[in-house]
């Protein structure tokens, strides 16, 4: 048999080998543009700040300098960056979780047009979406012009935008979309009959919500958590936008650091330190997470 | 609760949430046709100078023509990428393929703040290329795998492979199944891949800031007029086209990706 046959025909025998074959382009980007990505961000974040074309010296500096008194603006916004993701995280999951409630369980009709209905404005533009925040909640804006007109106040407000109250009703309109949906899956995949019984055996809606349908439910919304928490630490737009001086947070910083401040190793180390703070925080609520189902399904 | 099911109660819901979705996105093009450069109520007079005044800017139609390219070339590429991946997870058996899968998934996860100052990193001290529109490109590729795969595998689930196999046995060769049998079958889902990927990558703002070098998207040159109050008119209306176009697309991606695998 030639070489060419035999190969063909190990192709073709084995299986699995195929699958991994048709895996590997996709794998390989992915570990490259992230994995190896990250190494040099890695790397980068021990280099002294020398003018491009010097010779590469590695210093500790970057991270130490940020335990250092002269570090406390980077730590200041690390800490108001997790707060402000985790406020706008419950936020969203207030805000969405009635919706999809109303969609899983008292719309009959239509409830794909309405589905793709909830999830259009997730797709416009990000930008546009943050964006259109500012237009309302600014000084000249249509929340005071229409307070105005309707003389309402005789005053613009001015404490409606650049701050840190601006940031999360932005981040929560802009990913609302993003925390329906897993919420409304997991809601639609409770067995009703479950529901039923709770109700035939007495139990009040308030007390058959709270025992019954929001655990269930548990899935999709851990779910939004975790992925809205993720995100928005680092987010960018929204604070540079609408959150003023107040509500800066640590991803401005790092955009300025590699921009205005030009200082790409120090700019390395912050993303390197968030993301680090960020995945401990991640690992610490998924353990408490599951350490409560383990003791629940041991009682 | 009892109240929900009185009539008219859950309509009145979904409107309450519909307003809120959509009112703040539809102020948009109200202020794109209002002859103001201040965006606030009441409306002076209807005006489509802004329009002219955005067809005019030629920075703008640069960019839009760079953020135009980078997007088909990133839907093509990650639907491509996305379509093998997701060939792969659904129809071998395959050991660790959650972790696999989940893997993919990452770009989505991770904040963009990261990917940007890691693909900044890797392309400028590790490649040592310049940045470019191609650069944002291969960024945008990234955070478009995840959303080609979810869209694919869920196409790909339902898809019998005794349909391959009989065209195998009809003596057709594997790119003839793939052209005739396999493709015409995932369609549907390779439509909608690429149009969501399109619009992931045309929206994205923060990669391409970090990555465009001097050609700007047109994500990143609006950002840099929305400092200036007298340009933003011009941003509105092209906002307000954008966000039309956005819609249509959305729509029609949708409806491809919700259909049910007819074979």
């Amino acid at each position: 048999m030639s070489l060419r046959r035999r190969l063909w025909r190990l192709w073709f025998l084995n299986e699995n080998l195929r699958g991994y074959f048709l895996l590997l382009p996709t794998l390989l980007f992915v570990f490259v543009m992230l994995m190896v990505a990250l190494v040099t961000l890695v790397v980068q974040s021990f280099w002294v700040n020398n003018p491009p074309g010097d010779a590469i010296q590695y210093t500790l500096e970057n991270y130490s300098m940020l335990l250092t008194p002269h570090g406390e603006m980077y730590r200041v916004l690390l800490v108001r960056s997790l707060w402000l993701s985790l406020l706008m995280t419950i936020s969203v999951i207030l805000f969405t979780y009635p919706i999809a409630y109303v969609l899983a369980f008292h719309v009959h009709k239509h409830k794909v047009f309405w589905l793709i209905a909830i999830s259009i404005p997730f797709w416009i533009s990000y930008l546009l979406r943050v964006f259109s925040w500012k237009v309302i909640l600014q000084h000249d804006g249509v929340i005071n012009s229409i307070l105005l007109g309707l003389g309402i106040i005789n005053e613009p407000l001015d404490n409606l935008l650049h701050n840190r109250t601006a940031v999360v009703i932005t981040l929560t309109h802009a990913w609302a979309a993003f925390a329906i949906l897993p919420i409304y899956v997991s809601l639609e995949k409770i067995d009703r009959t479950l529901l039923e019984a709770a109700s035939d055996l007495g139990d009040s809606f308030m007390r058959r919500f709270w025992r019954v349908t929001l655990p269930l439910s548990m899935p999709g919304v851990l779910g939004a958590v975790l992925l809205l928490f993720i995100r928005n630490v680092g987010d960018y737009v929204t604070p540079a936008l609408v959150g003023g001086v107040s509500g800066t947070m640590l991803g401005n910083l790092i955009v300025s650091l590699f921009t205005d401040m030009d200082n790409e190793p120090l700019a390395a180390a912050v993303s390197i330190v968030m993301m680090l703070v960020l995945t401990l925080v991640v690992c610490v609520f998924v353990m408490i997470i599951g350490g409560r189902k383990r003791l629940k399904g041991v009682t | 609760m009892e109240r929900l099911r009185r009539p008219g109660v859950v309509p009145l819901i979904i409107a309450f949430y519909m307003f809120i979705l959509y009112a703040p996105v539809l102020l948009l093009p109200v202020f794109s046709l209002n002859d103001s450069i201040y965006m606030n109520f009441p409306l002076k007079a209807f005006t489509t100078k802004w329009y002219v005044e955005m067809a005019n800017d030629v920075s703008l139609i640069k960019s839009l023509w760079a953020s135009v390219k980078i997007a088909l070339i990133a839907a093509f590429v990650s639907t491509v990428l996305g379509f093998l991946a997701a060939k792969a997870v659904t129809q071998y058996q395959m050991r660790w393929k959650g972790v696999l899968i989940g893997f993919i998934m990452l770009p989505l996860i991770v904040p963009s703040i990261i990917l940007g100052a890691s693909l900044l990193s890797f392309f400028r001290q590790f490649l040592d290329v310049n940045l470019s529109l191609w650069t944002v490109g291969l960024a945008h590729v990234l955070i478009c795998i995840p959303f080609s795969m979810l869209v694919l595998v869920a196409r790909l689930e339902g898809f019998d492979r005794s349909l391959e196999e009989a065209s195998y046995d009809l003596g057709m060769s594997a790119w003839q199944t793939f052209r005739r049998v396999t493709l015409p079958l995932a369609m549907p889902g390779v439509l909608a891949s690429m149009l969501l990927s399109f619009m992931v990558s045309f929206d994205e703002f923060l990669l391409a800031y970090f990555l465009s070098g001097n050609q700007a998207t047109l994500p990143v040159y609006m950002f840099s007029l929305i400092r200036f109050p007298k340009s933003m008119p011009a941003v509105l209306a092209l906002g307000s086209v954008i966000l039309i176009l956005s819609v249509v697309i959305i729509v029609v991606a949708e409806w491809l990706r919700r259909g049910k695998v007819k074979t």
